[in-house]
């Protein structure tokens, strides 16, 4: 099993969501996070001063997968998500031990 | 009430002064949202505390001797009141104009709110609340009931030197306070910042508004009460508050404008926030103003203070002070910029709006001479020094006695958790309450396995 991470900017929510259901992923956790990359951040004014903003808003998004499928779901993520503009995040993976479904207490793949 | 005083009053003109009163106080609030708005989550609650706690103790002050001292008589050269008046003696059944003289006592006490309400905004994020209120209940009494006395109380309306040595000796215009409110609280500002000093990472570290919706509301809010401030100060419901209505509201306007215009010319964007500051230093600049000026007028002073103040706040970064809501760069800039182009635009047709003749003062540009400028002059120089010294001893001697900030750990995890044990904004769902209670009632359903886990019965 594996972990996709993907930390993408917040308009492209529905469409890497709608992909994702498209290729069957069942769920995935949202969460909110800021952060920079090569793109620095962006200057804002306030009554004439001007602030580095560095700290840009993104979504993570975190899907637990087959590692089988782990690719395959990187690319997809990475195709709904992508404008071509700096600043449109990661996506990466990393194996994973332990899954345990709490309702039912299902572990390993059959919890995924 | 005696008969005669009885027969001086005026329902229309005892109508519009209650009623511009509470507008007024009105004001007091919009400014809590307004500087709440432009200060950080941690220390918003800090922010507006400061306006409301100033209004709950103004509010007594001004009854045990605050009126008394700057508007029942003279003690001489138009200097202070006199304490005939303590406990709001001999006012209840007396007359103001054509206006119960407790309406007059309330339209008045509202501005002796604000004015170090207006103040808070130089030291947001690091002031002790105790020390604030100290600081308010001291500057009122020894800053605010003077000035009042000296631009507010006229005396004899019949003749003049026996009032405020500004308004009755000097005769400086200033209609509804941009001297005695506005730049009073200006230079008061300043001095307080600079005696308190910066905030702990100011300048090099970004502090952001945290709630510009607030700020509008804000504005919004000053903005309405304004109407209460300008036009309310004709006492009475004529065309002198007609005159001040209308200049209120087409500066403001204006005021609005020129800021944003100037922020698109240095910034190429024109902001929310720009806006909401122009309309505010268009109200600050008119405020003297609006009953000396006509609407064309009004427009040429909004205009100016709006692109005049936008330039002004960028001052404190190049000067170093941390004046953390440019209450220096709006107040008391908008309101010297009022109190002196009343000397350029006033005109005898509005300032003499009361007479038969429609002869009044005119200034400069309306073809008066220097004569008027220079009063204008003499009210700005004496209210802003008197403000600005008188300030830095007050504020010095508490900083020495009791200390005025908070611990630098206080003050960056947030006064608002170290000074009033609160915080503005609990939005996370894992906070909201009943976690607790639930689990117990889970586990206290787990024991007893007889009781249906479906009725969900939480016991407290």
């Amino acid at each position: 099993m594996k972990l996709v991470t993907a930390v993408i900017k917040p308009f492209k929510l529905d469409e890497v969501k709608a992909a994702l259901e498209a290729f069957g992923v069942k769920g995935l956790t949202v969460s909110e996070a800021s952060g920079y990359g090569r793109q620095k951040g962006h200057t804002e004014v306030y009554r004439g001063a001007e602030y580095q903003v560095d700290l840009v808003p993104k979504l993570r998004i975190e899907v637990l997968v087959d590692a089988d499928d782990a690719d395959d779901i990187i690319d997809v993520i990475v195709k709904a998500a992508r404008t071509d503009k700096i600043g449109d995040g990661k996506v990466w993976a990393v194996p994973v031990d332990t899954v345990v479904r709490v309702r039912t207490g299902e572990t390993g793949p059959e919890a995924l | 009430m005696p008969p005669d005083v009885l027969e001086s009053l005026n329902s229309g003109d005892t109508a519009w002064v209650l009623a511009a009163s509470a507008l007024v106080l009105l004001m007091t609030p919009g400014l809590a949202f307004f500087y709440g708005g432009m200060s950080r989550s941690k220390s918003v609650l800090n922010m507006m505390m400061m306006s409301f706690g100033t209004i709950a103790l103004v509010s007594v002050i001004w009854v045990l001797y605050g009126y008394s001292l700057a508007f029942s008589g003279d003690v001489g050269n138009g200097l202070i009141g006199n304490l005939d008046k303590i406990g709001l003696k001999d006012t209840l059944l007396t007359a103001s104009g054509t206006s119960p003289e407790l309406a007059f006592v309330a339209f008045q006490l509202m501005f002796a709110i604000i004015t170090p309400a207006l103040i808070s905004g130089a030291i947001a994020d690091r002031v002790k609340f105790g020390a604030w209120m100290v600081f308010v209940g001291i500057w009122v009494t020894v800053v605010y009931l003077p000035v009042a006395h000296w631009v507010f109380y006229f005396g004899d309306t019949s003749k003049t030197g026996d009032g405020g040595w500004l308004a009755d000796s000097v005769l400086a215009l200033d209609f509804a306070g941009g001297t005695a409110v506005h730049i009073n609280a200006g230079m008061a500002a300043l001095a307080l910042a600079l005696v308190v000093g910066k905030r702990v990472g100011w300048p090099k570290e970004q502090m952001r508004p945290h709630n510009l919706p607030f700020v509008l509301l804000g504005a919004g809010l000053l903005w309405f009460g304004w109407f209460g401030f300008n036009a309310g100060s004709a006492l009475a419901a004529n065309g002198q508050a007609a005159v001040a209505f209308v200049n209120t509201q087409v500066a403001t306007g204006a005021a609005a404008l020129g800021w944003i215009i100037v922020e698109k010319l240095r910034h190429g964007k024109s902001t929310t926030l720009g806006l909401a500051s122009g309309a505010v230093a268009g109200l600050v600049a008119i405020t003297p103003a609006c009953a000396s000026v006509n609407p064309l007028g009004a427009i040429a002073i909004g205009l100016i203070a709006g692109a005049l103040c936008a330039v002004a706040v960028g001052l404190k970064y190049r000067l170093g002070f941390d004046d953390s809501l440019d209450v220096v760069g709006v107040h008391a800039v908008g309101g010297i910029t009022g109190a002196l182009l009343i000397g350029l635009f006033a005109t005898g047709t509005v300032t003499g709006i009361l007479t038969p003749e429609s002869d009044g003062v005119n200034g400069l540009l309306m073809g008066g001479g220097l004569e008027q400028l220079g009063r204008q002059a003499i009210g700005v120089v004496a209210v802003g020094a008197f403000s600005f010294v008188a300030t830095w001893v007050i504020a010095k001697l508490l900083d020495v006695t009791m200390g005025l900030r908070v611990t630098p750990e206080d003050e960056v995890s947030g006064i608002d958790q170290a000074a009033h044990a609160e915080t503005a904004y609990d939005l996370g769902p894992s906070t909201g309450g009943g976690t607790g209670a639930l689990a117990a009632a889970v586990a206290a359903a787990k024991e007893k396995p007889a009781d249906k886990p479906a009725d969900r019965k939480v016991e407290a």
